[in-house]
């Protein structure tokens, strides 16, 4: 299929950008300057300042020679290329393929998208229109290649929609500027008399290679379609992506539900065709006042399962704000995975159907109260017992090391152990009594030491002498001394856990 | 014709069970944990299933014990594979712990929340999945209407629930099927060797839907509750019975 690009200039980004932030600002002569070197130099230049003299590079001070009520706005250069993003951002509407061109513009790749609106005219039409109406100054045209869109775009006079095959006669009355080459070899060139395109493209090439070098030749080529040119697009589309636009603006819960449901059964059945599975899914909500609302899903298995995943989204719809309306939806699947109907492991239960409702289960607490909730423990080879468990995300991941049986642990185990007071006789003996929470208990029966010590490669600090300790009620403890005895000063004794 | 005697009475019973309302498990299959006389309180000598079940545990001394006496139970309910969930806000349960009760610490899934509408609302939802063996819940206050809520989700689904109260000073009825405290006792040595003998723990169960409430004494040891004694009345320095 023929590329097609379309080229967008905004030729007035900044001052465009802080007249609609500020209204009050508007048909005053502005400006923005920034540092170059030691001197404040002009970086951009508003229709009223341009007309009153004021260029590009102009130092500061010169230009509030000529007009003194000059409105300047300090250092914002940095600004230019978040705004443009965030235009580029915008027309992702329009075609999924958008990229930042030099020189304030998009460059959108628009092959098989102009249908949709009625045609490469009424295509450009309304992007100009919409960000018109937004309040930026842009010119755009469209063509075969990205050289001539950006070369219309900018010096074009005649039309903006250029046929393909006819980029070079579009060209011919343009200057050699155009051709986006070195700002030195278009110099020479009209120095040379050669003023226009036409003047000299059909000149042989080792003639013009001479004189303006290889880099512009490249460019040239690339202008006319013989070399082959590429751009990174702002956002990368997913392999699974699904984009469903709305006739009216959309604002009621009805609406987004049917188009989550439209977006997802498209999604769904694309992934099952290549027996994939949903992860992770995005939807984004493109809102007529020109935000975006971006809802994530996330599932704990790979799912193709539409009622399910709706069930997720639901939960989430009251955060998509309409406000005036929603006129573009898309979902991409930003995790997906091999969708493998024997990976349900045998422990989740006895029928294979019985861990799909499981993790269907698991996913909407996820989806409703966040996957950092749901915890699930093994064994890992250390004898701390702060860290003799590990966290695993995954639910199917089986036992590596089988649960240690040899030594009794607490069921109830404190996060952070407490101090206690203790009264014990000699070094290691179990304590007598101790103090926790302002209760005395008088210890009857006791086991221990369990010496453990602290892994030194890992943390510094006192090694740990467990008790397991029985009160004169049958409750039990484990409580620990922390390092070794001395006659000096008092050990530190903590309580650490619980036993049934 | 004792046995007579005790056919006619056992009929009348299961008559009188029928009049007030009590459908016995459809398939009544009972499983047995080993609980003993104690089973003899519940209604037709079963552990009623697919019911929610109380257990008071004001202090963490009561939750670790309460704790150990639930894993038992999941220990069984989990036998035929299946997972677990245990929703509650700050957490203590030890998982590595519960192995000493037969029960796998890998099949169960933690849910930890912030808050206790949370909890309530993951208990529900949890409950209305038929896949799982058991829900085990840490709540500081359920009410009436909320435990109704669980045990109407409980008929569709027929999931046993398991709810730890950690605050009884507010304590409110509930449709649970059985209240229980579990508290410790003092272990037994084990031939007459010193140190800790295995847990030994005294249950009451405070109330129990069309059943008889008691009080047992109530050993764990090598997997199985072993010798279960029923303590009379008086014997024990009975608990103000809420």
């Amino acid at each position: 299929m023929q590329k097609r690009y379309m080229s967008i200039w905004f030729s007035t980004l900044l001052t465009d950008w802080i007249r609609i932030k500020r209204p009050a600002l508007s048909h005053l002569p502005l400006v923005f300057s920034d540092k170059a070197g030691n001197r404040m130099v002009i970086t951009a230049v508003s229709k009223e300042a341009a007309l009153l003299g004021i260029h590009l590079g102009m130092p500061l001070a010169d230009a509030r020679a000529i007009v003194p009520n000059l409105e300047v706005i300090e250092n914002q250069h940095h600004k230019t290329g978040k705004l443009l993003a965030a235009l580029g951002g915008w027309c992702i509407r329009y075609t999924p393929l958008v990229g930042l061109e030099e020189d304030q513009g998009l460059i959108l790749d628009i092959s098989g998208c102009a249908h949709l609106w009625g045609g490469e005219r009424e295509y450009l039409r309304e992007i100009v229109n919409r960000l018109r109406g937004l309040g930026y100054h842009v010119r755009a045209a469209i063509s075969d290649t990205m050289g001539t869109a950006w070369a219309i775009s900018r010096y074009g006079k005649i039309s903006p929609i250029i046929k393909s095959g006819e980029e070079l006669n579009a060209l011919l009355h343009l200057p050699p500027m155009a051709l986006r080459i070195s700002p030195m070899a278009s110099q020479k060139l009209i120095k040379l008399g050669l003023k226009t395109i036409g003047s000299f493209i059909s000149m042989p090439r080792s003639v013009l290679r001479r004189r303006i070098g290889e880099d512009s030749m490249e460019r040239i080529e690339q202008v006319l379609g013989q070399k082959e040119e590429h751009f990174s697009p702002i956002t990368v589309p997913e392999v699974y992506s699904e984009r469903l636009a709305s006739m009216e603006p959309i604002s009621t819960r009805k609406g987004i539900e049917i188009a989550i449901e439209k977006l997802l059964s498209r999604l769904c059945s694309s992934l099952q065709k290549d027996g994939m599975g949903l992860r992770s899914a995005l939807l984004q909500s493109y809102r007529i006042d020109g935000k975006v609302i971006k809802t994530g899903i996330g599932t704990n298995s790979p799912s193709i399962n539409m009622s399910h995943l709706f069930k997720l989204f639901s939960l989430k719809i009251d955060q998509i704000e309409p406000k005036m309306g929603i006129e573009l939806f898309t979902m991409d699947a930003v995790r997906f995975d091999q969708l493998d109907p024997g990976q349900e492991s045998l422990w989740m239960a006895e029928n294979g159907t019985g861990g799909q409702k499981v993790t269907e289960l698991l996913d909407r607490l996820a989806g409703k109260l966040g996957a950092q909730a749901i915890q699930r423990y093994l064994p890992q080879p250390h004898h701390w017992p702060e860290r003799s468990i590990k966290k695993v995300d995954s639910l199917t991941e089986p036992l590596s090391l089988p649960w240690r049986t040899d030594r009794l642990r607490p069921v109830q185990l404190l996060k952070v152990p407490e101090p206690v007071q203790v009264s014990a006789p000699i070094p290691d003996y179990p304590p007598m009594l101790f103090r926790y929470q302002g209760i005395t208990h008088q210890v009857k029966k006791a086991d221990g030491p369990e010496r453990i010590e602290r892994e030194w490669w890992l943390e510094k600090g006192e090694h740990r002498d467990y008790y397991q300790l029985e009160d004169a009620d049958g409750k039990r403890y484990w409580l620990f001394r922390s390092g070794h005895y001395s006659s000096e000063k008092a050990s530190q004794w903590f309580i650490h856990g619980f036993f049934a | 014709m004792a046995t007579v005697k005790k056919e006619i009475i056992g009929k009348l019973q299961e008559q009188i069970l029928k009049l007030q309302g009590f459908k016995p498990e459809r398939n009544a299959h009972a499983t047995d944990f080993g609980l003993g006389i104690i089973s003899t309180a519940f209604p037709g000598n079963i552990f009623p299933l697919a019911a929610l079940h109380e257990f008071l545990a004001t202090n963490l001394e009561d939750a670790a014990a309460s704790g150990g006496f639930i894993s038992a139970l999941l220990a069984v309910l989990m036998k035929n594979n299946g997972v677990c969930l245990w929703i509650s806000t700050q957490r203590k349960i030890f998982p590595p712990s519960l192995i000493t009760f037969g029960l796998s610490p890998e099949r169960i899934i933690f849910i930890d929340l912030q808050n206790e509408r949370d909890v309530l609302w993951a208990t529900e939802e949890a409950l209305k999945c038929e896949s799982l063996a058991a829900v085990v819940t840490e709540l500081d206050e359920i009410s009436f209407a909320q435990s109704r809520r669980l045990q109407l989700v409980i008929e569709k689904s027929r999931v046993t629930a398991f709810v730890i109260r950690k605050n009884a000073e507010k304590l409110s009825s509930t449709l649970a099927a059985a209240r229980w405290r579990i508290s410790a006792m003092p272990s037994v040595a084990i031939d007459g060797l010193p140190g800790l003998g295995f847990p030994r723990w005294h249950v009451e169960l405070l109330k129990v839907k069309n059943g008889i409430p008691g009080n047992w004494i109530i050993a764990y040891a090598a997997g199985a509750f072993r010798p279960v004694t029923q303590v009379p009345f008086d014997g024990l320095k009975i608990r103000r019975a809420v």
